[in-house]
């Protein structure tokens, strides 16, 4: 792969709600960029944080060295938003005017909202913020193309899929498959690589 | 498959717990134990599944003090072995810490402690930096992925050069982030075990392993100690890098260090500000230390938790005032730097940019107030169990038997996901007010109880997870039953130590290496002490109020109530749904139910929720995991239940 990251560091926020899939993301994105060649740091947490909370992966992507696995606050340049609230909360802390950020429109609910206690934006409303704060944003059905492809956790590819697309990040199809076929079996391959192209023609 | 093999030279991205692991593979390990713990579980984990190829022993032992008892068993045979634990766990394995750094060990043994400032996973930000000095054995504290891996390797070194304990500290943003490592040799050859103990009481390679005599060991020990600071004096860990002449050094080590380079790059000071990055912490290379702080009269030191390097620095400079001269130091004691919760890059550029008096201003004033704007709109998400988590059904029944019995009972919490019940206590339905550490619920149950005579009467209950069980409730449970405590003794089995990612523990039939064991069955350690003994289901709640409730009507002493079923993330339960679950729309009464929404205001499932538009309880099928307890919750019976299709 020729293509070069646009910036040096690109720092790229993967979020959304825990067991969503946000950790499996980070490391296949991750796993692409070391393959070609980059430096990537990746910052998270897991264990309790993750129980039905807010999640967040950071990632660093250089060709010059390991950075602090935390972005610092108003440096994302890339956002993956596996839930529409999680993705707007992500933005507000580290958004900047330049930021791009790619959304999936599934809703989860966070407990306050259930019981009556809090209210969730209308999806239009996230929507629209985001165009009025990044560059440039996506939102796609990527919870609907991974149901459609028989189980919800696929959303998580298929935004990858969707994120090579855009081709903010020096990622495509066959860096995909390489990197997916180190750990999975070959049923498992099969059904991620629809993901990812569907993720892809959604863009 | 595990790229923890990788041949030497191949650059890989390894989270730094893995990086730990390559490091003790390089540095030739042959036992590994630990009990699982975040951020540290990775380590024990990674290593049982090279365990063939690498001849190991890895054991998940039954609670940290016993894991050191089991790494030091082999250090004694002259093998070198790693016991590895979070910060708690360093509490829990400290007496025979201290023992065992008076009598020396053999084979290299390193102590990894994985610690969790800010608390992202632990109910304290505890920190263990201070057992070294009190124990007086080195302290390493690694600061990139790649040091991560070639520290862990040399601490094996270094603990047979001085024949003692090594201590390597890790953190959360350590451990759990992930960077780029190039891969070092693995060894060909193996060690075998041998332990002599006929020589001379004095001779540490062939005499027994005993602290005594006290005073002459102590004499060696410390004798060792400095040895390890000579070392540190010149290792190539630590580093300078900045100008040769700064107008501020920056001390730091662990991940510190890279928030501490990222500030001043965002402040755009690196002609101005240098760092000291030590990876050696314990003791502090003292000539290292007067050279670079001869540098400058400002000096900030950058550490999480307490003020550890802080204060070490400052009593070194005290002690050679007169040839220093004075120097302002900045850092936690004085509150340049916040004196709790984790750091990140943000934070150590504020305090710069308040030393150096330089502006740090990324986003223009009606931008920061979109984001500000944008924010508020942001609903809260609290933590809070799964869906189709057990304990969500256990804590609905214990609530209600509590209820039901009228006498203000009160659940004495434990260690585990079940912890959210106090953390958040709507959660548990406000029935746990007391969270401390592994075990101590089923202590303070057992105190609670006999204060009868003091006229305090209300029922006691405590609950603990399987693992937990093992960990440090036993001695408690046999507290209570020996001192005839009056309590309702509730294990929250869920098949596993769940938080931590389903390792192994005595009652399952797999050990870390994958072997079949016998399960060392909860239900008859309990009946062999004495204690009546009762399993139910979780789910099935009327049976389990039935029991409950009648364990709190009754007299005696203690009564277990075992109550299992997998943790609904459990690889055996994960995506398998038992039930399909519906709301009828047509039965649903929605406000107008008498329960005042039970199901979504009270019940706090997540896939449960509510329909604004339409006021009815609606299921979120992407979310729902099929446990089908709400359908058991509903006195309407509009939430319909089928057995769910098998896939």
């Amino acid at each position: 792969m020729k293509k070069q990251v646009y910036k040096d560091p690109m720092n790229v926020i993967i979020t959304g709600v825990g067991g969503q899939g946000n950790v499996l993301a980070s490391r296949v994105l991750a796993g692409m960029l070391v393959t070609a060649g980059y430096f990537v740091t990746i910052g998270e947490t897991f264990g309790m944080s993750q129980r039905g909370g807010s999640v967040m992966s950071h990632l660093r992507i250089s060709r010059e060295s390991v950075l602090s696995p935390q972005i610092p606050q108003g440096r994302a340049d890339v956002i993956i938003g596996l839930e529409p609230a999680e993705a707007l909360r992500v933005l507000t802390r580290y958004g900047h005017p330049d930021v791009v950020a790619l959304i999936n429109s599934r809703v989860v609910y966070p407990i306050g909202v259930i019981t009556g206690e809090l209210s969730y934006p209308p999806l239009a409303e996230i929507e629209s913020t985001f165009k009025k704060l990044t560059a440039r944003s996506w939102v796609i059905d990527a919870t609907v193309a991974a149901v459609e492809l028989g189980n919800p956790i696929l959303s998580n590819i298929v935004m990858i899929g969707a994120l090579a697309k855009t081709a903010l990040l020096p990622i495509d199809r066959r860096a995909f498959e390489k990197e997916i076929a180190k750990d999975m079996a070959a049923d498992k391959c099969k059904i991620n690589l629809r993901a990812f192209d569907a993720g892809a023609g959604m863009i | 498959m595990s790229n923890l093999l990788s041949p030497a030279g191949t650059k890989v991205l390894f989270m730094g717990n893995e990086a730990i692991a390559r490091g003790a593979l390089e540095a030739g390990v042959s036992v590994a134990a630990g009990y699982p713990g975040t951020p540290s579980s990775e380590i024990i984990e990674r290593l049982a599944h090279v365990a063939p190829e690498r001849k190991l022993y890895v054991e998940w032992s039954v609670n940290e003090k016993v894991a050191l008892e089991v790494a030091a068993a082999a250090s004694f045979a002259g093998l070198r072995s790693m016991c590895v634990m979070k910060q708690n766990g360093v509490n829990v394995a400290s007496d025979f810490l201290l023992h065992l750094t008076a009598s020396g060990t053999r084979g290299g043994l390193v102590l990894v402690t994985c610690e969790d400032p800010g608390a992202l996973s632990s109910v304290n930000e505890g920190e263990s930096r201070y057992f070294a000095r009190m124990l007086e054995i080195p302290l390493l504290e690694p600061s990139s992925f790649q040091e991560a891996k070639d520290l862990t390797k040399w601490a094996f070194e270094l603990s047979e050069t001085i024949g003692n304990v090594v201590m390597l500290r890790s953190v959360t943003r350590m451990s759990h982030a992930s960077g780029n490592v190039i891969c070092g040799k693995l060894p060909s050859k193996f060690r075998q075990a041998k332990f002599d103990y006929d020589g001379p009481v004095m001779d540490s390679q062939t005499g027994p392993m005993i602290s005594t005599p006290v005073v002459a060991k102590h004499a060696l020990h410390q004798k060792k100690l400095k040895e390890a600071e000579a070392l540190f004096e010149k290792s190539p860990f630590n580093q300078y890098v900045g100008p040769a002449k700064p107008q501020l050094l920056i001390i730091t080590s662990s991940a510190c260090f890279l928030y501490s380079q990222e500030a001043i790059k965002m402040l755009n000071l690196q002609k101005r500000v240098g760092i000291l990055k030590l990876a050696s912490t314990w003791p502090l290379p003292q000539k290292l230390l007067k050279k670079y702080l001869r540098l400058t009269n400002k000096i900030m030191i950058v550490e999480e938790v307490l003020p550890f390097l802080e204060e070490n620095v400052k009593v070194l400079a005290a002690g050679i005032l007169k040839e220093l001269g004075i120097k302002t130091f900045y850092g936690k004691i004085d509150m340049t730097l916040p004196a709790i919760g984790e750091l990140n890059p943000d934070l150590v550029a504020a305090a710069l940019a308040k030393i150096m008096k330089v502006k740090y201003k990324l986003l223009s004033a009606a931008y920061a107030k979109e984001l500000q704007e944008a924010a508020a709109l942001i609903p809260a998400r609290e933590q809070t169990f799964c869906a189709g988590c057990p304990h969500r059904a256990s804590f609905w029944n214990i609530h209600n038997a509590i209820a039901l019995d009228g006498r203000d009972g009160f659940v004495c919490g434990d260690i585990g996901c079940y912890s959210m019940a106090a953390l958040s206590p709507a959660t548990g339905y406000h029935t746990m007010p007391t969270l401390h550490s592994m075990g101590s619920g089923t202590g303070l149950a057992s105190g609670f109880a006999k204060l009868g005579s003091f006229g305090f009467d209300k029922p006691i209950l405590t609950v603990c997870g399987d693992s937990t069980f093992y960990h440090a409730v036993i001695p408690a449970l046999i507290n209570a039953q020996h001192n005839r405590a009056n309590i309702t003794f509730i294990v929250l089995d869920n098949a596993g130590t769940a938080m931590t990612g389903f390792q192994p523990h005595p009652g399952l039939t797999t050990s870390a290496l994958k072997d079949v064991v016998p399960a060392v069955e909860i239900a008859a350690i309990c009946s062999a002490i004495g204690a009546k003994v009762m399993i139910g289901d979780p789910f099935n709640l009327e049976a389990t109020s039935k029991i409950l409730t009648s364990f709190l009507a009754e007299k005696g002493s203690v009564k277990v109530l075992i109550l299992r079923q997998a943790c609904a993330l459990s690889p055996e339960k994960k995506g398998k749904k038992i039930f399909d679950v519906k709301v009828n729309e047509e039965l649903c009464l929605g406000e107008s139910c008498g329960c005042n929404r039970l199901c979504t205001r009270i019940f706090r499932c997540p896939a449960l929720t509510w329909d604004r538009t339409k006021k009815k309880a609606v299921v979120d099928e992407v979310i729902c995991a099929g446990c089908g307890v709400c359908y058991s919750i509903c006195p309407q019976k509009a939430i319909t239940k089928t057995e769910a299709a098998t896939k």
